[in-house]
């Protein structure tokens, strides 16, 4: 497969062939997707296609069935979200994944947490983080003693992807981060979305606003049944095109058509 | 465009604070635990002058205290269990089977098979050691097969009542083991097991210093990083209370003295002349006292203040999020069943200690008491809440009921008529209370 950034990069992160089946759903069905440093690859798909289960392997949510994946050209084991960590891989689930009944500032610290010289854990400091990192998300937010559970879903959501950026991560996958959010929230991540890339670091952006795709993405992957419809810039698609690639898995001309492409010529 | 550099505060307008409401919220206290300290102070007054005034008189309240030591240590346990959405039926057991090793120990086994002598300190001390080690590698033994092999821990604890009861009768083909070592018997309280007024005052000042400390560390901590304070006077007021319970607490206890028979042997023994009217010589804290207490503190300690407390806690708010954040879910459970089966040796050693023996009836039922204890201080058993120092009030509510119905003579049939209907009637208080907030 010819690479659609420049060649002589090597990707930030590649992932070949991924199959994996629950029972005898092929939930993901060799797909094949990578992603470049400072660029932002959009999964597209209908509901059920695959894109959640598809990154969770990436973030060793799930062990996959088969393929590989390989961070900077080298292929890495990633059995366990720890695993993914480590390579510098963050992720803001579908669901956030937050501890409902502690504070916003355990939530961003779970597994990591700040301690004092004294071996315990330091909540003052780690909750002054949280300030910080919440001021440049959401300054509006006050709610730092609170279980996460009293907070609103948007609010929730703020804290999930604090917590994506608050550890440098290098790769980001952020799947349906502007769900809950309101207008001027969701235009707050959207500036995120570009300085982060600005930063260099790679993301996966998993949503159904194909006006937002348009707008943060540099590639489209579209996803259907589990399997990878095609992979597309999207200076080289138009919108209808893309939405063609969803509901009918039709591979547009701008496109590198994938296993799960529709095989008659349109 | 609209201003959008002054970024208002994100929250819905403050309802209108009454005076006790704001009172609440500046001393940032718990409702709950004020709920659960006024239900503890009607049932002590309702059963004092119930008892014809039995029960507040610091003779009961230090017996009640020595009598709640065993179950309010294993309840904090329990806190950790029943917050992540688990249950340990087996601690009366495990408590049985490590009374009964401790037993043997040093009664049988260390004097007969390994030669030391009765009187010895390495026999209280191996013992009360091998105890704690048996208590722990039951509860890891059953941790392993709750987190690692997935059986669920009702049905495994529920299995361990069975055998750790029946081993513990094997251990001694159910003869009871008597009598324990001078030494180990202070972990039973009695005369002897007190501090005395001196080292019980001593220990006062010492909590009270501590208490202080801590106020202000917390207060210097949150100025470093400009945080909102508590107002000063809320902060003098939670002070002054906590030494005042400290202090009222050694008063109590130094004014329950020695019974006369002890008073004219103590004084026999060290050549005292009794003078007119009698000796008093003030029992203070008892030492099982001091040890739940202690545990208490490393328990909150624990949970509050370590990885591993907040581990547990996010575990019982969602196993799912826990685990996508990389915490090994599966080590920490583990650890929490260890640490029951620990608490539960220390039970142990509280119990058959008093006793003077260990029995095989040692520690029956007492699941249902340190569950009932728990659940009664506030720890939810839907997961995820729950406080260490709610369940020691819980384990002393408990404790206060069943001595008071003692002192009131009631039959024990209707003892547990009674017990049953306040663990479901406090239960469905907290329900009612965890809707409104
Ligand atoms: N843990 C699981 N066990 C069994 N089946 C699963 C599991 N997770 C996902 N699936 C199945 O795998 C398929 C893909 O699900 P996935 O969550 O990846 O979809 P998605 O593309 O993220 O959809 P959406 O847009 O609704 O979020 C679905 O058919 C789903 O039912
Ligand atoms: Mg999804």
């Amino acid at each position: 497969m010819v690479p659609l950034a420049p060649t002589t990069e090597v990707p930030l992160v590649e992932m070949r062939d991924i199959s994996i089946a629950f029972g005898g759903i092929r939930a993901v069905d060799d797909a094949s997707i990578d992603l470049y440093p400072g660029e932002v690859v959009a999964l597209l798909g209908h509901n059920g296609a695959g894109k959640s289960t598809l990154i969770k392997i990436l973030s060793g949510a799930y062990k996959r069935d088969s393929g590989a994946i390989l961070v900077n050209g080298a292929e890495v084991a990633i059995n366990s979200p720890r695993d993914a960590k480590q390579y510098g891989i963050e992720t803001i689930y579908q669901t956030l994944a937050l501890a409902d009944n502690v504070d916003a500032a355990a939530n961003l610290f779970l597994g990591r947490e700040l301690m004092t010289s004294w071996g315990t854990l330091d909540d003052v400091a780690m909750e002054a983080e949280a300030r910080k990192v919440m001021g440049r998300l959401n300054p509006r937010f006050q709610r730092f003693k609170d279980p996460v559970a009293r907070l609103s879903g948007g609010q929730r959501q703020s804290v999930a992807i604090a917590r994506a950026i608050l550890f440098n991560a290098r790769i980001l996958i952020m799947d349906e981060p502007t769900a809950a959010l309101g207008p001027q929230e969701t235009a707050q991540v959207g500036e995120l979305v570009k300085q982060l890339k600005s930063e260099g670091i790679g993301i996966f952006l998993i949503s159904h606003d194909i006006h937002d795709v348009f707008d943060l993405a540099d590639r489209v992957c579209v996803m259907k049944n589990g399997q990878v419809v095609g992979t597309a810039k999207t200076t080289d698609v138009t919108q209808d095109e893309v939405l063609g690639m969803i509901i009918l898995g039709k591979c547009p001309p701008g496109a590198i058509p994938g296993p799960g492409a529709m095989k008659a010529a349109a | 465009m609209t201003d959008i550099t002054t970024t208002p505060v994100d929250r819905a307008r403050a309802s209108e604070l009454g005076p006790f409401a704001r009172f609440l919220k500046a001393t940032e206290l718990d409702v709950r635990m004020l709920g659960m300290l006024a239900a503890l102070a009607i049932i002590w007054v309702g059963l004092h002058f119930l008892s014809g005034g039995l029960f507040l008189t610091p003779r009961n309240l230090w017996n009640l205290s020595v009598q709640s030591a065993s179950v309010a240590i294993m309840a904090t346990g329990m806190v950790l269990v029943i917050v992540t959405r688990n249950i340990d039926l087996s601690v009366g057991s495990i408590l049985g089977f490590s009374g009964m090793v401790m037993g043997v120990m040093q009664a049988q086994w260390l004097p007969q098979y390994l030669g030391i002598p009765l009187g010895s300190h390495w026999l209280w001390i191996i013992a009360l050691c091998s105890g704690l080690i048996v208590g722990t590698a039951i509860g890891a033994l059953q941790g392993y097969v709750i987190a690692y092999m997935g059986v669920p821990a009702f049905i495994v604890t529920l299995g361990g009542l069975l055998i750790w009861r029946g081993g513990a009768w094997w251990l001694t083909s159910g003869q009871t083991v008597a009598p324990m070592d001078e030494t180990y018997r202070l972990m039973g309280g009695g005369p002897e097991g007190s501090i005395g007024a001196t080292w019980s005052w001593i220990v006062a000042v010492i909590a009270c210093l501590g208490v202080i400390w801590l106020l202000r560390s917390a207060r210097t901590q949150r100025k470093r990083f400009h945080f909102p304070l508590r107002p000063v006077w809320a902060e003098v007021f939670l002070g002054a209370v906590a030494c005042l319970v400290i202090l009222g607490a050694v008063l109590v206890a130094n004014s329950y003295g020695w019974p006369i028979g002890i008073v004219r042997r103590y004084a026999q023994e060290n050549g005292i002349t009794l003078p007119e009217g009698g000796l008093f010589i003030a029992h203070g804290i008892a030492i099982p006292v001091l040890m739940a207490v202690a545990v208490g503190i490393v328990m909150t300690f624990l949970t509050r203040r370590t990885r591993f407390g907040r581990y547990v806690f996010a575990i019982g708010g969602n196993p799912e999020a826990a685990a996508l954040a990389g915490i090994a879910t599966r080590w920490v459970t583990m650890k929490i069943f260890m640490l029951m089966g620990l608490l539960a040796a220390i039970g142990a050693a509280i119990s058959s200690a008093r006793l003077n023996a260990s029995t095989n009836a040692l520690g029956t039922l007492d699941e249902l008491l340190v569950i009932a204890a728990a659940v009664i201080g506030g720890t939810s058993l839907a997961g995820g809440a729950g406080t260490v120092l709610g369940a020691m009030l819980g384990a002393l509510l408990m404790q206060s009921l069943q001595s008071g119905m003692v002192l009131l003579g009631i039959d024990t049939p209707l003892q547990n008529i009674i017990v049953g209907f306040v663990l479901v009637l406090a239960v469905w208080l907290d329900t009612m209370y965890r809707k409104r907030v």
